[in-house]
């Protein structure tokens, strides 16, 4: 009888559990809906702010939207040429060493530190080379950000490539990157894509470390030097200011940008069903 | 007799346990080599020293000499990949590559760069796709799905897959650990078909913990006890009057 109810305990408290999880996705889905959508409207996704707009006068958030999508797209493509050479380093080249322990374990650190001190990092090292915000001073300082969380995902997912598919392409005189790059990379691919997409998401949701990396601004950027908008920090201005009118606004672009995420994931989902087919289990 | 494959003072360490021991065989070129003896005896271990995957495994010592036509593959100036496209392997689970069925099979020729000579002869990848299919006995089931995913296979054509696969290579030496321990009798008894074929011209080397598949397929003998090479020779002999009072135990199932 007691072990049926502490049975029964752990269901509920596992259920209870879940339920906090399913609840606040849809409590914040719900909320920016709520408050986002009514505001949302055409000219928001296709015009820059015009004079006034912060007052609740015309003009949408095309600047941001745009700055976010090269923000976190540029960084997440650099990320992905830094990443994946190091994560099959990791796994097909040194995986005894303790090197590679430590590498991890560095990795670990990296990721626990908050983004506002990478911001803090990639302002001191623009400082230091006399750059001013920017594009590019974003990009670098957003890659270093997903980084960690990208290789780390990476690592983990090619750690479950069977032994013996590895051996299958060794026998055959493949090289190790052969291996790598046309057994491994196949095989894992749509772990390889989570983990890119974990960092798309990390980076493109940061508005602490692109505030003095990348600034502001209400022109779309024309080069890599031009500061650019970011989509978090149009919600943090926006909703800052005491105009109800500006603060629903906040809410239309944190829709958007939960849009974005929500989109990109699910085409990269669909492209990489395609690859899905050949896993091998 | 010649000699394919000259094993000198062998031994093989996991960590600090001494898995072979000193092993001195001799493989003839062609026909069918089985290495057999009871589980833990070391069969694996010595025929994947014989492509060098055992130092794949975390924490393999590999010492003594494995004379390939008369060439240490362990000496310093030999190439590990270009001795594993002489030496092939058939694994005891069919791990197929994450590709089609097509491109499991062409996947060696491509990465070896067989595919460009090909075209300058005129023949085409897809004819020699064709023609290792056929010689590991699976062309007619997958013809007309060469492009599907080769993990859609079952096991025994999977294992099928995994030959004609090691075959497209042209390897010299064949080695084949347990290959038909995971199929069902129908399955493995195709793969005994292929292999028997192939061992025409080509050295086959099978691990086998079945003394019937041994006998069914052996032409020489390798037997292994306890990391120890204890006796081999033409399996006619081996079977008939071994000379080992260990070998005539296991022979008559008193051990192993």
């Amino acid at each position: 009888m007691k072990r049926k109810l502490t049975e029964l305990f752990a269901q509920t408290l596992m259920g209870l559990s879940l339920l906090v999880v399913i609840g606040s996705l849809a409590l914040i889905l719900g909320t920016v809906i709520w408050k986002g959508l009514p505001a949302l409207n055409l000219a928001m996704l296709t015009q820059v702010p015009k004079g006034g707009y912060y007052l609740g006068k015309e003009g949408g958030i095309l600047n941001a939207i745009v700055g976010s999508l090269y923000l976190a797209g540029g960084a997440t493509l650099l990320a992905v040429v830094v990443s994946l050479p190091i994560a099959l380093f990791l796994q097909l080249y040194a995986n005894r060493s303790r090197w590679v322990q430590f590498a991890r374990l560095s990795l670990d650190l990296l990721f626990g530190v908050p983004s506002i001190v990478y911001g803090a990092f990639g302002f001191t090292i623009m400082l230091f080379l006399g750059m001013r915000a920017s594009l590019l001073g974003g990009i670098l300082t957003l890659t270093l950000l997903e980084l960690p969380i990208m290789v780390r995902g990476m690592d983990e997912s090619i750690a479950m490539v069977p032994q013996a598919l590895k051996e299958s392409a060794y026998a055959l005189g493949s090289t190790r990157l052969e291996t790598s790059l046309k057994v491994i990379v196949r095989q894992t691919a749509p772990g390889l894509m989570t983990a890119i997409l974990l960092a798309f998401g990390r980076g493109i949701g940061d508005a602490a470390s692109v505030l003095f990396t990348a600034g502001y601004t209400d022109r779309l950027p024309t080069s890599l030097m031009d500061p650019v908008a970011s989509l978090p920090l149009a919600v943090f201005f926006q909703l800052g200011t005491p105009f109800p009118a500006v603060q629903q606004r906040a809410y239309a672009s944190a829709l958007v940008l939960t849009v974005i995420v929500l989109l990109t994931s699910l085409i990269s989902r669909g492209l990489t069903k395609r690859l899905e087919k050949h896993i091998v289990r | 007799m010649n000699t394919k494959i000259a094993i000198q003072n062998l031994n093989a360490y996991y960590g600090k346990e001494q898995a072979l021991k000193g092993i001195e065989a001799q493989i003839p070129a062609g026909g069918i080599t089985v290495i057999v003896g009871p589980s833990g005896c070391g069969k694996s271990t010595l025929l994947r020293c014989l492509n060098r995957l055992l130092e794949e495994t975390n924490g393999v010592r590999v010492t003594g000499q494995v004379l390939l036509d008369g060439e240490d593959i362990y000496a310093r100036k030999a190439d590990v990949t270009e001795v594993r496209t002489r030496v092939g392997l058939l694994a005891p689970k069919p791990f197929p590559l994450p590709m089609s069925i097509y491109d499991n099979v062409s996947y060696g020729r491509r990465i070896h760069g067989l595919e460009k000579l090909e075209r300058r002869n005129g023949r085409s990848l897809d004819r020699k796709v064709e023609q290792y299919l056929r010689a590991a006995g699976l062309w007619d089931e997958v013809k007309d799905r060469l492009h599907d995913p080769a993990s859609g296979l079952s096991t025994g054509q999977q294992q099928r897959l995994c030959l004609a696969r090691a075959l497209a290579v042209e390897p010299e030496v064949l080695l084949c650990d347990e290959p038909t321990s995971a199929l069902d009798p129908i399955s493995a008894q195709r793969i005994e078909e292929q292999l028997k074929l192939l061992s025409a011209e080509t050295t086959v080397v099978i691990v086998s913990h079945s003394l019937r598949q041994a006998r069914r397929l052996a032409d020489h003998i390798i037997f292994l006890w306890m990391g120890n090479l204890v006796e081999s020779g033409p399996s006619a002999q081996m079977f008939s009057a071994p000379r080992d009072e260990r070998t005539r135990a296991y022979l008559y199932g008193d051990i192993g």
